[in-house]
């Protein structure tokens, strides 16, 4: 029996949606140019949906080694802080976005030390940053929601380079990097190993808490890059709300995407399309103009349905409804 | 974790020494929800200057965000014979048992901001809000004789069922009733936030077209969300199309006078003089009215250049 790619299900939904979508409203899929640039919903879905998928690549490696990261929406907001706090006081783009990037890598440390070395459960461990990583973000700020009046910084959420937005290509290169980092070399098989597997990596003579640990730099350094680009979005650090329930939305599109909660096998194209497929049913609600109080319902609907449909044992049970009927 | 105890003992102990230096003062305690937004700031810096200014002696507990705090802190206020309680309630039930306790210490308990379920309205004194009914009314008088009563508008909720969300959106759709040239084409949520507020707007330009005139915001941030995604879709915010939103926060004023925003209802957040006013006859056992509200203005291009100096949040 040939086996089914594990991406056939997330892309059926997602293109589902956008069919469903179509039919209700036919102008969803229209792009047309406004000011030299691209403009429409697809657009749209991409950028909106850009920070969740970066947010996700990290997740995805963290999930792999059997770990998680609630810390993610958290350190969004640190990043978005220490943006607002350090263009406000005058220092250069490129000083504010490494630091805001190391804010993540220092976040995602914190994590790695308590889980790798530690041995704390990652959800505890990661659970202690997420609260208390919001009060260090609000501390940054000083509980104000703080504007940022810089065109360049705006540029990197909000831009456009030859008609395409930007914010989705910067996305798409660290998928692409992140991609060559892991299957051209033999790290993604590490990763993969200790998820699967931890002492028996270890024997085999990995070092499997340094690959634990860097999971989760790497992954504090994506939710850092994802804070800039919320912060820029919307021209402001907003501590108290920005980055609520990322790590929920990461978290489903990285499941969605063929990547399992107990680790040992992941998926980085499975992961942006589930990023896709959470900000695609968003916006499906506000096209189909789902009332906002019954909207999480769909939503649930989908998600279950995609689950299911990923499950071993339903799919073995509806090919055995569908092998009944054929000998009837 | 170790140095919560001693905090906590510290803080006792300073309350201790307050309480023993005090002559008689009119003793307050002030259960604050947290610190969570820029409204609260302001809220909590109204009690504590107000306070200060009329010689009262607040002890003010801050909540953190929870109610288990805030109960902690309601009962350190029995405990140093407070004469009279202020509370935010951070959540509307599971307060009978601790203001059942104030009652039998013979405290008066006041609410403010939110109030509370409970089924003996007598627990507590009276209550002091922000009427967000008035405020969506506001804004939907101001916008009915801004257009003439007519035009497509789109409406931001906030997050559905919270009080404010619910109350401005029932507000906004009894007054725009009596015009039937104002017309709500669509309503989504976009929670509050600044981001929310660009989402959905981006949507429904998508969705619409130019067939949105006025956008009713059920606060500000969603508001300026929704005006940057009018700017990236190539139209003027406040020309183009009109906004409209409530609260009032210094950087929406400072929008009104640019002309990004057409109109804010402001949701005053100074509540120390209306508290402290009343705090007077219940202290003497006179009877005080159960609900009040506080007094809560308008800001368009009108009169906003004029009191933008003079925000305090």
């Amino acid at each position: 029996m040939k086996v089914r790619s594990p991406l056939l299900w997330p892309l059926a939904g997602f293109v589902a949606l956008l069919l469903l979508n179509a039919v209700f409203n036919p102008a969803f899929l229209k792009i047309t140019l406004l000011d030299g640039h691209l403009y429409g919903v697809p657009v749209d879905i991409l950028v909106q949906g850009s920070r969740t998928m970066l947010v996700a690549l990290g997740m995805t490696l963290v999930i792999a080694t059997g770990g998680i990261d609630l810390s993610v929406g958290s350190v969004v907001a640190i990043a978005g802080a220490v943006c607002a706090v350090l263009l406000q006081d005058g220092h250069g783009l490129a000083l504010t976005l490494v630091a805001a990037v190391g804010a993540g890598v220092l976040a995602g440390s914190a994590n790695g030390l308590l889980v790798a070395r530690l041995g704390v459960q990652p959800i505890v461990a990661t659970l202690i940053l997420m609260v208390a990583g919001r009060g260090v973000a609000q501390l940054l700020v000083d509980g104000q929601v703080i504007i940022i009046a810089s065109a360049p910084f705006e540029f990197l959420a909000n831009g456009f380079v030859l008609g395409l937005p930007l914010a989705p290509l910067l996305v798409a290169a660290a998928y692409v990097s992140a991609h060559l980092l892991l299957r051209r070399t033999a790290l993604g098989l590490f990763v993969e190993a200790v998820g699967d597997n931890e002492q028996a990596s270890r024997f085999a003579g990995l070092a499997a808490a340094r690959i634990k640990t860097l999971a989760y730099v790497f992954c504090g350094a994506c939710a850092g890059g994802a804070g800039i680009l919320t912060a820029a979005n919307i021209r402001a650090a907003d501590a108290y709300r920005a980055g609520e329930n990322m790590e929920l939305d990461a978290i489903f599109a990285v499941v969605v995407g063929g990547t399992a909660l107990t680790g040992g096998r992941f998926l980085i194209l499975g992961t942006a399309i589930g990023a896709l497929l959470i900000q695609t049913l968003t916006t499906t609600m506000y096209n189909l103009g789902v009332p906002p109080a019954v909207a999480p319902v769909p939503k649930a609907l989908l998600i279950i349905g995609v689950a299911l449909l990923q499950s071993e044992r339903t799919t073995r049970w509806l090919r055995g409804l569908a092998g009944r009927k054929e000998a009837a | 974790m170790k140095s919560i105890p001693c905090l906590r003992l510290l803080f006792f102990l300073s309350l201790a020494v307050s309480a023993f230096a005090g002559d008689r003062q009119v003793k307050i305690g002030f259960a604050q929800t947290g610190a969570e937004s820029a409204w609260r700031t302001a809220n909590t810096n109204s009690m504590k200057g107000e306070a200060a200014k009329r010689g009262f002696d607040l002890k003010f507990a801050d909540g953190q965000g929870k109610q288990e705090n805030q109960i902690r802190a309601i009962r350190s206020f029995v405990a140093q014979r407070v004469d009279v309680i202020v509370l935010a309630p951070i959540v509307e039930t599971g307060w009978d048992p601790v203001l059942r306790e104030a009652r039998r210490a013979g405290i008066p308990v006041i609410l403010t901001d939110r109030t509370i379920q409970t089924a003996d309205e007598s627990l507590y004194a009276c209550f002091i809000g922000s009427d967000f009914y008035e405020e969506g009314r506001m804004a939907a008088d101001w916008l009915a004789r801004k257009v003439n009563g007519q035009g497509a508008i789109v409406e931001l909720q906030g997050t559905p069922g919270s009080a404010p969300a619910n109350e401005r959106r029932r507000a906004f759709a009894d007054a725009i009733a009596k015009h039937p040239g104002l017309k709500i084409i669509d309503s989504q949520s976009g929670d509050f936030r600044r981001a929310g507020g660009k989402e959905v707007m981006e949507a429904f330009l998508k969705k619409h077209g130019r067939a949105i005139r006025i956008v009713y915001a059920h606060n500000d941030d969603m508001a300026l969300g929704a005006a940057q995604a009018i700017e990236e879709a190539g139209l003027k915010p406040g020309t183009d199309i009109i906004l409209v939103s409530i609260d009032a926060i210094r950087e929406a004023v400072q929008a009104v006078v640019d002309g990004r925003l057409n109109c804010t209802v402001e949701c005053n957040p100074l509540f120390g003089p209306k508290v402290y006013d009343i705090i007077g006859p219940l202290i003497r056992k006179e009877p005080v009215p159960k609900k009040s509200y506080n007094k809560d203005e308008l800001f368009d291009a009108t009169n906003a250049a004029a009191v933008i100096a003079q925000r305090e949040y």
